[in-house]
């Protein structure tokens, strides 16, 4: 019936038929959904769902709509979606993208229409440093962190002799300078491959003629898989150890990547197995809910929707005060899934970062068991150049 | 396929309904797209003054798209390269701008500039020019291989503007404001889409004077029979050369305003998809007539946002409902709505 | 990168040959379905690389249930071949006499029409696949650079289509016909050949080969939905190279590229670095490596404008 109404109503226009529930605050969800990283916006969209769901349609007490529309991954189909959002829907909270590209072309122009921006994923370092803004909140980690965190594991674990691989585009070149900034010791070679690269035969030839003593890459998605299958395949495995931050090494592409992720260790502010009560739950409830174990990107969904409700709560539904709403939400008054969270002077998180190492579990299943913590309270490199 | 045939006698009175038809859809369109901006304020949806916006940017890049395809039989898969670099030009200036610095100091000084009436004549002269090159060597070939050969080079300007570090790689370009025009707001969604809309018409009647030329003659006459073209003594690779240039420069207005629709430019507007895009919104408007291409822009784009709402897999749908045109309807949406003309 | 020593490097050059040797079969495997079905039919087949896409996923799910990489194989050129037919049957048979344009249209609406289904059946994230235990390991072909036996098997089995198709053209009855069905159909019609029934299955082998190759990039590629279309671009790459319609042509034009693209990626940026300074000379190296085909293309087509071996008629 809803239906039938909407379809009348768009011969004269397209969204006539969406003015319901008036009193709900409205949430607008810019993700990621088509494409071959489609399931990293469904995670966060799941994650942020499971949140609302427990709490029956509300976010701390207060009744929440949850609107989701799909980028397919790009820029300007972003930016129209959180137009849409803002004009036609009045939204003021916005969270969900994935890609940097993505969020660089959506994310300023929103925070100069005095909406709030929760980052669930994408967090590239000029809205960190210079670019930073009062109206932006990263909850998931700023990009360079979970490099930080190898790139310091791998200088104590002795290696002094790395390669390194990540794709020719910024957020390769970023990621490859985080681990450089806490790794301490020579490099074997550093190459940039193509964007969306399927074979990399070429480069695993190079790599063993370069006798390095370990690699670290950075190669999100279907590339990592492609990677990691094919070091394994090479034999390499069993002789160069592989790093990572945990971009490739989500539960989800774990399972496409099977015995060939054996062994690697990866960095992460989050684990399905952290020891902490609110995870437990997640965990749990997500597992219920959806039949898969989370991963990092459902746990941030969730806890931008926590987040969100400790804020909804504490002003009670009422969004006019938008100072009130970032007093709110800079407090982080709520209990994250990665246990102590906070957030800096820049509004990124201020937390802890582990180490993980991709194991099999008692049932067969290849999935990350977490090994150590490497820095406790990390915050980022480009808060000094925030000026807020 | 062609609007201008000859009509015999007994065709006459269907000719007549013909044209009382096309005219009245044509009209009521047009009445449509002046009165937009006023109705959507009435129904209190300013957010699709802006996807109108967009939608007409599109309709002028896949008009150019058509020039060529339509009456040169060029098909090209390669377009959107000059999309993009009319894009990146309004990109570059107003970056360089912002930055208070020079695009480029030698030979001569370049410097940034946020002037609609600056940046855009560029835009159009450098897509041109790139359009030129390209067009160049790409006209040696033809059929399939000229598909294959567009789309070559545009996949060369992608990755060379993948590697443009210094204006964000593959991260794109963010503008910080529209371009200013003397009189206009182009900030406002309703002077925007009035200039957008401008420009369509314009570049329209450009297009309708020109295919109606000797010079339209003589194209859609190679198109037809390209040896017998040689033979009467026409330069036929410069006249093909000629279309291809001036589709490059439709296309780069069309970049041109995309950057300011958007206020971002990056590599994905020349990828091979976004060519892909603009040569279905072309064949799903149906071939034959000006119009075609701008009723495919329409229909594939609002059908995706339409789509969008009532479902995340909107493109199971989308993809049967193409093949169900091009099966049965033969003139693609545009002889649905007005009839074929011949 | 320092230079290694000159033996070494000669050692690394014959291995990124042979990188560039596994490229070219398996483009081959997806250029020969689709530039048979161009050829022979006329027609413009976009949809050419969900087929790829859709063995991968069959051979992918069976294997997960049965454990067995053959299984999965076994199970996967069917299930192309079959479904191939169906859309032949169904759409593009009906799109023979019409405009190349048309063509492009719903096929480009079929490839949207598969990637969103299999997102629907499999849901979005990549699949799990892997290859067969005996072929797991390494082989060293060459001393000190252990060779993956599986990319060899991808060697081996293109050889082995692209013999089979040879035989299969020169040496069979059906082979004659569909030579003789692509050069003149009205004449073989006449003959008494069921001309519908060929092409339908000279599209379904198209389709299987395609699926083929899917099975085979399986265990060194992520299964997931639309990695048809970034194999597709190459493959139509090698087909115009080569000259559309001609499987000898495909062959040499996917060897072309293959060697090409693995050898650009190889040694493009250690040659900057002889000319610039490193930061710079890996930057151009790797976006000109990029490009590297597409600049071979381009060059190939400026020179012969119907590419390498154009077909008669």
């Amino acid at each position: 019936m809803k239906r039938s109404f909407a379809v009348l109503a768009l011969g004269i226009g397209l969204l006539a038929g969406q003015a319901m529930a008036a009193d709900a605050v409205k949430i607008g969800m810019v993700t990621t959904l088509s494409t071959k990283a489609g399931y990293l916006g469904e995670d966060i969209r799941d994650g942020f769902k499971l949140a609302i769901d427990e709490e029956g349609g509300k976010l701390g007490g207060v009744a929440v709509e949850l609107l989701v529309d799909d980028d397919g991954r790009k820029p300007d189909k972003g930016k129209q979606i959180a137009e849409r959002f803002m004009k036609s829907d009045g939204v003021k909270l916005m969270t969900g993208i994935v890609f940097s590209n993505v969020a660089m072309a959506v994310v300023p122009k929103v925070l100069r229409e005095d909406v709030i921006y929760l980052s669930a994923n994408a967090a590239p370092s000029q809205l960190a440093g210079k670019n930073c803004h009062p109206n932006y909140f990263s909850v998931s980690y700023q990009n360079d962190n979970l490099d930080e965190v190898v790139g310091q594991y791998v200088t104590d674990a002795g290696y002094n002799n790395v390669y390194l691989i990540a794709p020719n585009y910024p957020a390769g070149k970023d990621h490859l300078a985080g681990f450089k900034r806490y790794y301490k010791g020579a490099i074997a070679g550093e190459v940039y491959t193509k964007l969306g690269q399927a074979d990399y035969a070429a480069e695993l030839a190079a790599l063993r003629a370069t006798k390095p003593d370990s690699v670290f890459f950075f190669l999100p998605g279907g590339m990592g898989i492609n990677f990691l299958k094919q070091y394994s395949q090479a034999e390499l495995n069993k002789t160069i150890p592989v790093f990572g931050p945990a971009f490739s090494f989500d539960e989800r592409l774990l399972a496409a990547v099977g015995d060939a992720a054996l062994g690697v260790v990866n960095g992460s502010q989050w684990t399905h197995d952290l020891d902490n009560q609110a995870n437990q739950a997640f965990v749990t409830n997500f597992r219920k809910t959806y039949g898969r174990t989370p991963t990092l990107y459902a746990s941030q969904g969730y806890d931008t929707a926590r987040l969100i409700a400790s804020a909804l709560k504490s002003v009670n539904g009422d969004l006019s005060n938008l100072q009130a709403v970032r007093d709110a939400l800079k407090k982080a008054d709520f209990a994250s899934v990665r246990g102590d969270f906070k957030f800096g002077p820049n509004q990124h998180p201020i937390q802890d970062l582990y180490v993980r190492e991709v194991v099999k579990d008692a049932e067969g299943k290849v999935t990350n068991k977490t090994l150590k913590k490497v820095f406790t309270g990390h915050g980022d490199a480009y808060a000094a150049e925030c000026k807020m | 396929m062609e609007a201008e045939g000859t009509v015999s006698g007994a065709g006459l009175i269907a000719m007549q309904n013909f044209l009382t038809r096309k005219i009245a859809v044509l009209s009521t369109c047009l009445i449509l797209l002046l009165a937009l901006p006023v109705i959507m304020q009435l129904l209190d949806e300013p957010y699709l003054i802006s996807l109108s916006s967009r939608i007409l940017i599109y309709a002028i890049a896949a008009v150019s798209l058509y020039l060529i395809l339509g009456y040169g039989g060029m098909v090209s898969l390669g377009h959107a390269a000059f999309f993009g670099t009319g894009a990146y030009v309004v990109g570059i200036l107003a970056s360089a701008s912002f930055d208070a610095s020079p695009v480029f100091s030698w030979p001569f000084q370049m410097d940034g500039s946020e002037r609609l009436l600056v940046a855009l004549p560029l835009a159009l002269l450098i897509s041109a020019f790139a359009a030129l090159i390209i067009g160049f060597f790409s006209l040696r070939t033809s059929g399939m291989y000229f598909i294959m050969i567009t789309l070559a080079f545009a996949q060369m300007l992608y990755y060379f503007y993948v590697s443009l570090e210094g204006y964000g790689g593959d991260d794109g370009l963010s503008l910080y404001s529209r371009s200013q025009l003397p009189l206009l707001d182009l900030g406002d969604d309703t002077h925007f889409y009035y200039l957008c809309l401008t420009f369509l018409l314009l570049f329209l009647l450009f297009c309708h004077r020109l295919v109606n030329s000797r010079f339209g003659r003589v194209i859609q006459g190679i198109r037809e029979n390209e040896k017998r073209m040689q033979s009467l003594g026409y330069a036929v690779f410069g006249y093909k050369l000629a279309c291809f240039v001036i589709a490059g420069a439709g296309a780069g207005l069309a970049g041109a305003l995309m950057a300011n629709q958007s206020e971002f430019v990056s590599p994905g507007l020349m990828h091979w998809t976004q060519s892909g895009e603009i040569l279905v919104m072309v064949l799903l408007g149906g071939m034959g007539t000006l119009f075609g291409p701008v009723l495919g822009a329409v229909a594939l784009l609002s059908m995706e946002e339409i789509l969008s709402m009532f479902t995340e897999h909107w493109m199971v749908y989308l993809g049967p409902f193409l093949i169900l045109v091009v099966l049965f309807t033969r003139g693609g949406l545009y002889g649905l709505l007005i009839g074929r003309e011949r | 990168m320092q230079s290694p020593a000159s033996g070494l490097s000669m050692l690394l050059f014959i291995e990124q040959i042979l990188n560039g040797l596994q490229l070219g079969v398996m483009l081959f495997l997806m250029s020969a379905g689709l530039t048979l079905v161009f050829g022979i039919m006329q027609v413009i087949n976009l949809a050419h690389g969900s087929f790829y896409m859709i063995g991968a996923y069959v051979a992918a799910t069976v294997m997960q249930q049965t454990g067995s990489f053959m299984l999965g194989l076994l199970a996967a050129l069917p299930v192309s071949a079959l479904i191939g037919m169906l859309v032949e049957a169904l759409v593009l048979r009906r799109l023979y006499q019409r405009d190349h344009l048309d063509q492009v249209l719903a096929t480009f609406g079929l490839i949207l029409f598969f990637n969103e289904l299999t997102r629907i059946i499999w849901g979005r994230q990549p699949l799990f696949m892997d290859g067969p235990e005996w072929l797991s390991g390494t082989v060293e072909l060459i001393p000190g650079a252990p060779y993956p036996s599986y990319r060899l098997a991808i060697i081996v089995v293109g050889i082995a289509v692209a013999v089979l198709l040879y035989l299969l053209f020169t040496r069979t009855r059906l082979g004659m016909q569909i030579r003789a069905g692509s050069s003149n159909r009205e004449m073989v019609a006449a003959l008494g050949v069921n001309i519908k029934l060929l092409y339908t299955l000279v599209f379904g082998l198209g389709t299987l080969l395609a699926g083929l190759a899917g099975v085979m990039a399986g265990p060194i590629l992520a299964v997931e939905s639309g990695m048809g279309e970034s194999i597709l671009i190459l493959t139509f790459v090698v087909i115009v190279i080569g000259g559309i319609g001609s499987i000898r042509g495909a062959l040499i034009a996917a060897l072309l590229v293959g060697m090409v693209d693995t050898l650009g990626r190889a040694f493009l940026p250690g040659l900057f670095r002889l000319v610039l300074p490193a930061a710079q000379a890996d930057g151009v190296g790797a976006s000109l490596s990029s490009m590297a085909i597409y600049i071979l293309m381009a060059a190939i087509l400026v020179w012969k404008p119907k590419g390498l071996f154009p077909a008669q008629a």
